[in-house]
């Protein structure tokens, strides 16, 4: 049907809230991509099969959800039945038959299923009892995991597009524009510039057209989050992009969204294409004089286009380079026109606050970051996944309350933040209140909410080159100091982690980071020293046992280090087929022996060792 | 290598003509060939009215295209920072040792391209490895052959 005005909007939302009331029991099935991997379409196959054998084939669409990402993907595929919110991990298509049984039809709960807690090995039944989810405030993730992330009416039953109508019909542009100002709302995808802000100086600046440009490139290696919410709630980015639209004057719209995110792209383009079939995408919105159009731009892996300049040349089809910004986007961006360019992270936010109100919003977080930011905990931490928590919470409680703290009982080292232009925090820095401004304090940026937790058996030294060897390969080659400074850092880190740095390269490496940070024509630039900067102020010893002692104290540098087999090998030969280098010989139950000289300290060896029989010294 | 180029049209057809689809274009020259065949991109240039110079310089520039041919799996490791820590150099080194190729290359027989892409979003499974369209996450060493059989 088609969406005229409100009252055909509060129509479809009725219907929705009816069936809904009708069929509270419900299989939610997790089909993000995480859970696809690990098998979750073959679950929906096999609930939808369950379904018709138990005469229930007619209602399989009010009853089988397949939802958005809960963030929990390690553990999927994951199965929840309303409305008691059990919550089944690792479920497998035989588990289905026992599930729809026991736990849908009757109210048993299954046990081997439940999420085991990693800290006593106690079985948790509920959703929302379990740490993972507990401490978490949902804003942006509102809807990912409760609702069919690709249909509409489902998003419109959730108060969907009513943020829309109210701007619409209640609020002028500048009122829409004020009210997201003091909302504090700041942009998540790394800058941290007031949205309403930019909102305001691009609508006031006159031209013929003005662009709104849905930022979904995440290139940040470790950040999930804006896949997450691009595959499980489309709409709530396009309900967010219209009402910008709207604000600024926009009558035309981009999502530019990385080519590697194929879900992401097939669930925009399925839910603009039901915007447009109903009529709210196109002319005249629910019969307002607004009218807007979305397209989508495929990224075609590029970190560099994640910054804006470059991001808008890569929209037009051409290469993604950036220009000096003495002008900035927001004034002359894409086809040189005032372009609105905000994360999806910012937008998805924007309907609840227009909703609620900028005093509720605001009244969540801390004073100058207000709201939720949404992190992707992974790395060496028990309880890996999206979690959307609010501003001002600590890192120890994402890490130990909510992570469940560090993988095999090792101890922590360090978290990364904000990707390859943030840096690593050290164990001092754990009470952190987590924010914009504390951040950029540290030495790090929240960047989009990548945090990566690192064991002692992670080499600070190596993450440093990590991170240079990536933005060597993406610097774009444009400006001397980001592609040849960036380079000769590289090659210093190199030497270092190969055992032959020498005491003055850290004062090298430090002068040469500042020269690139003042030389740079982007941020990819500005900020490339960052990870290179906090690890040598917070690690400053690493990197000395790296050069003075020619160790490396995590036994990662292959150069610095050597494998031995210790006696209590039992001899499994469970090393012998894996090292691919012929390197260990060793008999059946006789301890094994590694030849040196054949050895490449690739680590195969000690992956596979279930007896801790190997030593790196 | 000889291609049937007669799918090209039916491309350019989804688009506008203009350089504003020359990305989306050469991403489903690329899915349909695995790679941008010299002549599609002379088609390309001619369609769309862009020049060769800058067709070609847009498809050196990002990592998505390629203008060799690759085999006929495609295994990329991912080498995102959650998968780095959790061991992806390990993973990639012993997918080398067993294909006898680097990362970039074919091998001989035109069966695998090994590749290493930065982040494929999939962190909370690391380390992860995309066969074909196939992601597998938390991949162990003793897994790595069994990968390669994956058909």
């Amino acid at each position: 049907m088609t969406i005229k005005n409100v009252k055909d909007l509060n129509k479809i939302r009725k219907t929705s809230l009816a069936t809904q009331k009708k069929h509270p029991k419900k299989v939610l099935v997790c089909c993000g991509t995480g859970c696809i991997a690990n098998g979750a379409l073959k679950i929906v196959d096999s609930v939808r099969d369950g379904l018709e054998k138990r005469n229930l084939k007619d209602v399989t669409v009010e009853i089988l959800k397949e939802t958005g990402c809960h963030g929990f993907c390690e553990l999927g595929p994951l199965v929840i039945i309303e409305p008691q919110e059990t919550f089944y991990t690792k479920v497998k298509p035989k588990h289905i038959e026992d599930i729809l049984d026991k736990s849908f039809l009757d109210n048993e709960v299954i046990e081997p299923l439940l999420f085991t807690n990693p800290v006593d090995g106690s079985k948790i039944t509920k959703y929302n009892d379990i740490s993972f989810f507990k401490h978490q405030q949902r804003i942006a993730l509102r809807n990912l995991g409760k609702i069919s992330a690709h249909d509409m009416n489902e998003y419109i039953g959730v108060d969907g597009y009513q943020a829309l109508a109210k701007v619409l019909f209640e609020m002028t542009p500048d009122e829409v524009i004020g009210e997201v100002t003091k909302s504090g709302l700041r942009g998540r995808g790394g800058g941290g510039f007031s949205a309403g802000r930019k909102w305001k100086i691009c609508k006031d600046i006159k031209a013929d057209k003005h662009y709104v440009i849905c930022n979904g490139d995440e290139g940040d290696p470790g950040a999930f989050m804006d896949r997450s919410i691009m595959e499980g709630d489309p709409h709530g980015v396009l309900e967010g992009m219209m009402i910008a639209a709207y604000a600024i004057g926009a009558k035309e719209g981009y999502i530019y969204v990385r080519d590697e995110y194929p879900l992401a792209v097939k669930h925009l383009e399925k839910a603009i294409l039901d915007c447009e079939r109903t009529g709210l995408l196109g002319e005249n919105i629910l019969g307002s004089d607004f009218s807007f159009t979305i397209k989508i731009a495929r990224g075609a892996g590029a970190f560099v286009c994640g910054e804006s300049s470059a991001l808008m040349k890569s929209v037009a089809g051409e290469v993604g380079e950036p220009r000096a910004k003495y002008v900035r986007s927001v004034v002359k961006g894409l086809y040189d026109e005032p372009t609105v360019l905000n994360n999806v992270e910012t937008l998805v936010n924007v309907p609840t606050i227009i909703r609620k109100g900028a005093d509720w919003y605001s009244s969540i977080g801390t004073k100058k970051s207000t709201g939720t930011q949404v992190f992707s905990l992974v790395g060496k931490v028990r309880n890996t996944g999206l979690i959307e928590v609010p501003m001002g919470i600590t890192l120890r409680e994402i890490i130990f309350d909510i992570g469940g703290g560090i993988l095999d009982d090792r101890p922590f080292k360090a978290v990364q933040t904000g990707g390859p232009s943030g840096g690593c925090i050290p164990e001092s820095m754990l009470d952190l209140p987590v924010d914009f401004d504390s951040l950029t304090e540290v030495g790090s940026m929240m960047g989009s909410g990548g945090l990566i937790v690192m064991d002692d058996k992670t080499c600070i030294v190596d993450i440093a080159k990590y991170f240079l060897e990536f933005l060597v390969e993406e610097s774009c080659g444009k400006c001397t100091p980001c592609c040849e400074g960036l380079y000769q850092l590289l090659k210093i880190v190199e030497r270092i982690c190969a055992g032959k740095g020498v005491e003055a390269d850290i004062e090298k490496m430090e002068r040469l980071s500042e020269n690139i940070m003042l030389g740079s024509l982007c941020g990819l630039g500005k900020s490339g020293p960052n990870p290179l900067m906090s690890t040598l102020k917070y690690f400053k010893d690493e990197y000395i046992a790296h050069i003075k002692d020619k160790k490396c104290p995590a036994g990662v540098c292959p150069e610095l280090i050597t494998y031995e087999i210790l006696d209590n090998c039992t001899g499994c030969m469970a090393c012998i087929p894996a090292c691919g280098y012929d390197a260990i010989e060793g008999k059946k139950k006789e301890v094994h022996v590694i030849t040196q000289d054949k050895c490449t300290k690739c680590g195969a060896c000690y992956a596979v060792c279930n007896f801790d029989s190997i030593l790196v010294s | 290598m000889k291609h049937n180029f007669d799918n090209l049209n039916l491309i350019f057809d989804k688009y506008p003509k203009t350089q504003e689809s020359l990305i989306a274009v050469l991403q489903d020259i690329q899915k349909e060939y695995q790679y941008l065949p010299c002549e599609a991109l002379e088609q390309t240039s001619e369609v769309l009215d862009v020049p060769l110079s800058k067709v070609f310089s847009v498809s050196t520039f990002y990592n998505s295209f390629s203008l060799t041919a690759k085999g006929d799996k495609v295994i990329k490791i991912c080498t995102g920072t959650a998968c780095h820590i959790r061991g992806a150099k390990l993973l990639q080194d012993q997918l080398e040792n067993h294909l006898s190729i680097k990362a970039g290359e074919t091998t001989e027989d035109m069966k695998f391209t090994l590749e290493v892409v930065a982040c494929v979003g999939a962190c909370a499974m690391a380390p992860v490895v995309v066969v074909g369209e196939k992601y597998h996450g938390s991949v162990k060493v003793s897994k790595v052959k069994k990968l390669v059989k994956a058909k």
